[in-house]
């Protein structure tokens, strides 16, 4: 009885790891293919291990790590990779256009740089004022 | 019944493994490439999970956890490389 | 104080690990975990222990529990909008990266939040700056940053900030 509810549990979490990796083929861009990535195959490997875990309860305590470890672990990396993608873009953009309605990080840096240059060109003035 | 269900669902991550090998392969950018073995990473510690049951060896729990340690550092380390080593 | 209380939960998490790793039954094991997570613990090898920002309360522990639920039924509602999504022929998206500000203070509140965002529906962090955070939305419904923030991040921020705000 418990082999098949622990079996049935892995079916379901191999059902959204295949829906991951659908989704990295099917997606447009770098970004929305971690979007489908990480959060189908943390929930799909989550349930697969569980039931793993369900079928030979022995190894529960060692699967449950395993499961703690996929969840801090898989938002961290995928978190690292678009901080990336992102600070890339210019080089990444002339092999695969990312689609973005709107790009407020892009925004706030742009008007950084900006403030930037401003601070330094009146601080130059005044040095050739002295 | 729970052997023959079990033997579908690691199948069925078996063919997501090969799905997210083929973006991979397709690329076209190293992120995406990057993205594509992340995904790889986590499919293949179900996977080892999986061979562990049929095996009936509870060893190869040991090897997905370190499996998936190396791969998160490995990850995380390809993404710096990206931000310093392209610009 | 902070620091203490940081490296005494690494500890208790360190020792955790380690007794289910190994077989928690052997006396030996026990010797064994205590001394490599004590030394792993108290060693400098991490500027600062996060885990010092949990407060320790009953309220604060129903918190987490709390949250752990929240959190659980936001991963499942985001698996079953990625399955909509991408099995969807359309593919109906409409990315954009939008900007919030949070009201959490403390390092390990705002790990968590950054993580949460990821794991919940359609949103991924994408770059943090101080108290702004920078989300990839799948589906853009809010440029505002206010209402973005309240639309994304309102939920999992009070359910954090009981427990390590």
């Amino acid at each position: 009885m418990n082999g098949t509810i622990g079996a049935f549990l892995a079916l379901g979490g191999s059902v959204f790891l295949l829906l991951a990796s659908i989704g990295l083929i099917r997606m447009p861009d770098y970004y929305n293919r971690m979007q489908t990535g990480t959060k189908a195959t943390t929930l799909g490997s989550i349930l697969f291990l569980l039931g793993v875990g369900v079928m030979r309860p022995e190894w529960l305590g060692k699967l449950l790590l395993l499961v703690g470890f996929v969840v801090l672990t898989n938002p961290v990396s995928s978190h690292a990779l678009a901080r990336a993608a992102h600070r890339i873009r210019d080089r990444l953009g002339k092999l695969e256009k990312a689609v973005l309605a709107v790009d407020a990080l892009a925004d706030d840096e742009a008007a950084e740089t900006a403030a930037d240059r401003s601070d330094t060109d009146a601080g130059n003035g005044e040095a050739k004022h002295a | 019944m729970a052997e023959t269900v079990f033997l579908v669902a690691s199948g069925i991550a078996l063919l997501a493994l090969v799905l997210a090998g083929l973006r991979m392969a397709l690329g076209p950018t190293a992120v995406d490439r990057t993205v594509a073995l992340d995904g790889m990473t986590i499919i293949a510690l179900s996977l080892i999970a999986a061979w562990a049951w049929f095996s009936g060896r509870g060893i190869y729990l040991d090897v997905a956890l370190v499996y998936g340690l190396a791969s998160f550092a490995g990850v995380v380390a390809i993404a710096r490389y990206l931000e310093g080593g392209l610009k | 104080m902070k620091d203490l209380k940081g490296r005494a939960a690494r500890f208790v998490l360190l020792l955790g690990a380690w007794l289910v790793l190994t077989d928690a039954r052997k006396p030996d094991e026990w010797i064994a975990g205590i001394v490599v997570a004590l030394l792993a613990a108290v060693l400098p090898l991490f500027p600062r222990p996060v885990l010092g920002d949990l407060k320790l309360s009953p309220k604060a522990l129903f918190g987490m529990i709390a949250y752990a639920a929240v959190f659980m039924k936001a991963l499942v509602m985001s698996n079953l909008d990625v399955a909509f999504r991408v099995l969807h022929p359309k593919l109906p998206i409409n990315p954009g990266i939008v900007a919030i500000r949070t009201r959490l203070v403390t390092p390990l509140g705002r790990l968590l939040l950054a993580n949460s965002i990821t794991l919940t529906p359609g949103t991924i962090t994408v770059e943090t700056k101080g108290d702004t955070f920078y989300i990839h939305w799948i589906n853009v419904a809010e440029r505002d940053v206010g209402a973005a923030t309240k639309a994304i991040v309102g939920e999992f921020e009070k359910r954090l900030e009981v427990f390590c705000g």
